[in-house]
């Protein structure tokens, strides 16, 4: 029983320095896929048949490839003619593909907001831009926190496919000490207490964005 | 504001010439015209379907004109310039859904707008915005959320933050007809003062007794065609159109 203890202890002390490249990598590709997936969010509304379909071709392609694919397509593919390090490499993948998810649920968030508070808004003077920034993004931001939250989660997860182009995070970290040590199943199951240990601390985090936002005199939105 | 179209003393405040705008073959509107004189006020009745919202949506462009001139101010309206934000500053709107703004509080419903179009300083809009709660009857509610309101409120909130535009004009689309009956004359109160006051609006309504009480001038519309217009002791005591007459036997 000691042993096993002393076993997992030494297990927790060879990954932990791999969780800080974890979070690294996910908080970097997760702020890139924010940002772009705003502005595809914003093209997939436009009335302008060429700037929506832009966005639409954007989402398509990249929900339609598999995230394995795109970070080979972008560290040997991209990386080799451009010399991108193996981080920026991975990071850009991941936040591109995650891009289109948030892109759309950014999109679901705007169009979730009634017709009249643009009406409102518009009948007082403001601008489409003043509109969308005091009014429409206020408030679809509330609505999209819940998708945002899973969309984060699943990019943490996501982080551990970077590991097949040598990043070092925890699932490569995991993959180092149980061929050096010969103990898979102890390894994988501390890798995966770690990775649970995230998720978890995030779930929490999540409701209590939500409840913090809450909008006074409504009970839920739907 | 542009200096080349300015209203004449003696123009009126709202102008509209052959106003024409096609939905689909069974519905559009056809050669609407009438004016509005400034400081009076104007009540569009008509049956349900008959093109009120859509008039009243043509004057501040929110629904787009096939053909036809709308003059605000002696300014026209042109969905082509820029003048489409401009426009809407001067001529407020109370909508029946009240469309408050959800995430803001009272006092920021109204002060929004002035601020970020008018780019007016808050602190000379606020004490503005409280004097327009006041006079709707709402001093003490400036925290409050929309959804924290009941109707009849909701709605008194709308007329305090188009007002606290300072527009020309004011559009009212049947702004009691989503409210519980008893919170009915509470807004039509407020309308009424405005009405004392001077200011330029108009109205529809299907609340009959008030329209004949407020307006200077009733407009009855029905299919989409402006089918008679005149002062409400007129249209209502002696109407000449056999359609108004039909119309208003059903709803008095
Ligand atoms: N955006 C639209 N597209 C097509 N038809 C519309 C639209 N808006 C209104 N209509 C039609 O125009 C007619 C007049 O509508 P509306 O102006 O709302 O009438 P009212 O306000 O007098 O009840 C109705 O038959 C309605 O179905
Ligand atoms: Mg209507």
């Amino acid at each position: 029983m000691t042993e096993q203890l002393a076993q997992f202890a030494e297990i927790l002390r060879f990954l932990l320095p791999a969780v800080p490249a974890t979070i690294q990598i996910t908080l970097a590709s997760f702020l890139l896929a924010l940002f772009l997936g705003i502005g595809v969010g914003l093209l997939r509304i436009q009335k302008q048949p060429l700037l929506r379909g832009a966005g639409r071709l954007w989402v398509d392609c990249l929900r339609g490839v598999p995230l394995l694919v795109i970070i080979f397509f972008v560290y040997f593919g991209l990386g080799k003619v451009l010399h991108l390090p193996q981080f920026v490499a991975g990071v850009l993948a991941i936040g591109l593909c995650y891009s289109a998810y948030i892109g759309e649920s950014v999109r679901a968030g705007i169009e979730a907001i009634p017709q009249g508070q643009w009406e409102a808004a518009r009948s007082l003077g403001m601008s489409w831009p003043q509109t969308m920034r005091h009014v429409v993004l206020p408030q679809a931001f509330r609505i999209v926190i819940p998708p945002l939250m899973n969309e984060f989660i699943s990019c943490l997860k996501d982080s551990s496919l970077v590991s097949v182009v040598g990043l070092r995070e925890l699932t490569r970290a995991g993959r180092d000490y149980a061929s050096a040590k010969f103990v898979d199943f102890q390894t994988w199951f501390v890798v995966g207490l770690l990775y649970l240990a995230m998720t978890l601390a995030l779930t929490r985090l999540s409701s209590l964005l939500e409840r913090r936002l809450r909008i006074p005199g409504r009970e839920t939105h739907s | 504001m542009s200096g080349t179209f300015h209203r004449r003393d003696d123009d009126p405040m709202v102008r509209v010439e052959a106003l024409c705008k096609r939905y689909s073959p069974q519905f559009s509107v056809q050669d609407v015209a009438f004016e509005v004189p400034d400081g009076t006020v104007t009540a569009l009745i008509g049956p349900s379907g008959s093109g009120k919202s859509t008039i009243l949506r043509m004057l501040n462009g929110l629904e787009r004109m096939d053909s036809g001139r709308i003059l605000l101010d002696g300014i026209p309206l042109d969905h082509a310039a820029r003048n489409l934000d401009q426009v809407r500053a001067e001529c407020g709107m109370v909508f029946q859904q009240f469309n408050l703004f959800a995430h803001l509080t009272v006092i920021d419903n109204l002060c929004l707008a002035p601020t970020i179009v008018r780019r007016r300083p808050r602190a000379e809009v606020e004490p503005e915005a409280r004097e327009l709660l006041r006079k709707v009857g709402l001093a003490g509610k400036e925290f409050r959320f929309p959804a924290q309101l009941s109707g009849g409120e909701q709605q008194r909130v709308a007329i305090a933050r188009a007002l606290c535009m300072r527009p020309k004009v004011l559009l009212f689309d049947e702004p009691t007809s989503a409210l519980d009956p008893e919170k009915i004359s509470e807004v039509l109160d407020v309308i009424r003062a405005l009405a004392r006051e001077g200011m330029t609006m108009l109205i529809v309504t299907h609340e009959m007794g008030f329209a004949r009480e407020v307006a200077h001038q009733v407009c009855f519309l029905d299919q989409g065609k402006l089918v008679e217009v005149g002062a409400p002791e007129q249209l209502f005591g002696a109407p000449r159109e056999e359609r108004t007459r039909v119309f208003l036997a059903r709803v008095l």
